[in-house]
């Protein structure tokens, strides 16, 4: 089958990398989808860099399989670099040129580039098209990134940690063009290491800890998340205690929490009590575990099975 | 788009920041001019000689120094400061990650860096005869000016890419290049002439490195000294050793 035809874009098996004696990749399998933004969440230090620049060809990999639309990235073959665009960590750009004129000298690399001015409207930098780039603000360089990497018109964009070191306003920005690439149909592989923003932006996500895949699915699922235990939170005037049948858990001052096996039932039990009791249930709510909790559970769970190793 | 067009447009973005960088424009540019109005007008009445038998106005003396220097400026400074700084931004990374040949890449800075060369030496040329009478290269000597000129070119760019590889960062770059380059200047008469008393060690430095024999080969054209083709070779030399250097330790990733 054409490689351009298969609808898996980028598929990596047993990939391995060591640095020195250290293993920044100990085994990586994946496979993203065409069309899909895919996250990788991790910890700093976790792989995640290694990893992409793997797939960009800037590094070589010790040992495993990778694939880039069907193509090895290593050496970074001229078949590849036409095809995909690349959002690195922290890159420069020559200070002295203009947006426009920046994005038109990364287009005319390219075979079959897009307009310049249809990347400055993708990435909402039409009012600054003649701003010289030293003059931008953070959040809008990281938008002229991401236009320099759409400049070749790619099937595949690799973003690494797009928005670290960012206020809250300048991560939306970048966001939202990250987003609007969906409409594009263009595949996007980003790295970070902030959960909203997998949460926000991925269609799949993968967490990295230690050189490994620890979980992998979609930002509503991942690790079960959506079949873990529910907890109902409240609290009770002084004194008050619910009756028995709950799996209750006192806290201070007076809240509680019901780790609920049935949340219709349970829910129905509380609040059918609290009615006849003529007792109001304040600060009512239903938490499931969030993605933060499940990250920081996968990830800790690896941090501790190394501190076992190191002590071996 | 084919190489030859791929060159031509990265050479006209090379252009672009080269004149709207203030430091590049200055110190690439403008500093061997004012060098060479400084020189000339303080020490231009007094003469130095040549041979045995000749002796010349030191004016013309700087016009042809200047305009090694300028070329050196133009090609080595120029080259290494500004490649070392687009490697430490992440530049050239960038670059590299795109489908323009790393080759047309490296080649537009050289073919930028000739350019500014000879602008540079036609308007020291042009001050000298101006003002101060110097005589220019015709016929002949004008051919075997130009091969020097543009043997050097390329020998100061390739020195200027290989010194690159010992750079670690766009801050040590200028402190790097300035101190590999002035001394040797110095001690090859570019701002001072090597009178005949000069120490055995500081003729023989002026022997080993290209800048000197580069030196001797512009005079030649503008002071009517005798051309050999020796100078020439050892510039070649230098040149290609610095072209091999490049290629084996040029790095496009910040060396961090």
């Amino acid at each position: 089958m054409d490689a351009r035809e298969s609808p898996v874009a980028i598929s990596v098996r047993g990939l391995t990398k060591s640095y020195a004696h250290n293993a920044a990749l100990r085994g990586v399998n994946l496979e993203i989808r065409r069309g899909e933004i895919f996250a990788l969440l991790g910890p700093n230090g976790a792989g995640k860099t290694t990893f992409v620049e793997i797939l960009e060809g800037f590094r070589r990999r010790d040992g495993g399989e990778v694939l880039v639309l069907g193509i090895d990235p290593d050496h970074q073959p001229m078949s590849l670099k036409t095809r995909v665009g690349i959002v690195l960590q922290s890159s420069g750009v020559d200070r002295y040129l203009n947006v426009a004129e920046t994005i038109a000298m990364y287009s005319s690399y390219y075979p079959h580039p897009r307009a310049v001015d249809e990347i400055l409207r993708l990435v909402g930098l039409e009012a600054k098209r003649d701003e010289r780039v030293l003059r931008l603000s953070g959040g809008q360089q990281r938008r002229l990134d991401v236009a320099i990497a759409l400049a070749g018109n790619p099937d595949l964009l690799f973003l690494d940690e797009p928005t670290t070191g960012f206020d809250p306003s300048a991560r939306r920005e970048v966001w939202e063009v990250i987003k609007n690439l969906r409409t594009l149909g263009k595949t996007v592989v980003l790295t970070t290491h902030f959960m909203d923003e997998a949460q926000y932006l991925a269609d799949r996500l993968a967490v990295i800890a230690n050189g490994q895949i620890v979980a992998e699915g979609n930002p509503e699922t991942l690790a079960g998340r959506d079949r873990m235990l529910a907890t109902v939170h409240f609290s009770l005037p002084p004194g008050v205690v619910p009756p028995a049948p709950f799996d209750l858990h006192a806290k201070a001052n007076n809240v509680f929490e019901i780790r609920a096996q049935n949340v219709t039932q349970d829910l129905f039990d509380l609040t059918s009590w609290a009615l006849g009791a003529g007792v109001s249930l304040e600060d009512l709510r239903v938490e499931r575990p969030t993605l933060e909790d499940v990250y920081l559970e996968l990830t800790a769970e690896v941090a501790e099975s190394r501190s076992g190793e190191a002590a071996l | 788009m084919n190489s030859a067009m791929m060159l031509q447009n990265q050479v006209k973005y090379v252009n672009k920041t080269f004149w709207r960088n203030p430091a590049s424009a200055f110190f690439t540019f403008a500093f061997p001019l004012m060098f060479l109005v400084i020189f000339t007008s303080l020490l231009g009445h007094h003469s130095i000689s040549v041979s045995r038998t000749r002796s010349i106005d030191l004016s013309t003396y700087y016009v042809a120094s200047m305009a090694a220097y300028a070329v050196i400026s133009a090609c080595y400074n120029n080259i290494a400061v500004g490649l070392a700084i687009q490697r430490d931004s992440g530049v050239l990374k960038r670059t590299r990650g795109t489908p323009i040949p790393g080759g047309i890449y490296i080649l537009g800075r050289l073919v930028h860096a000739m350019f500014v060369s000879v602008i540079l030496v036609v308007i020291t040329a042009g001050y000298g005869a101006l003002f101060y009478h110097a005589s220019l290269p015709t016929g002949w000597s004008l051919v075997k000016f130009a091969v020097m000129l543009i043997v050097g070119a390329l020998t100061f760019c390739a020195l200027g890419f290989a010194v690159t590889c010992v750079i670690p960062n766009a801050d040590a770059a200028p402190a790097i290049v300035n101190a590999t380059i002035l001394p040797l200047l110095f001690l090859s008469g570019i701002f001072i002439a090597l009178s005949s008393n000069a120490p055995t060690w500081m003729v023989w430095v002026a022997r080993i490195f290209p800048i000197r024999h580069f030196a001797l080969g512009m005079q030649a054209g503008f002071v009517g000294t005798t051309f050999n083709w020796m100078d020439v070779v050892v510039v070649a030399a230098w040149g290609v050793g610095a072209f091999l250097v490049s290629y084996r330790f040029f790095t496009w990733e910040p060396r961090r």
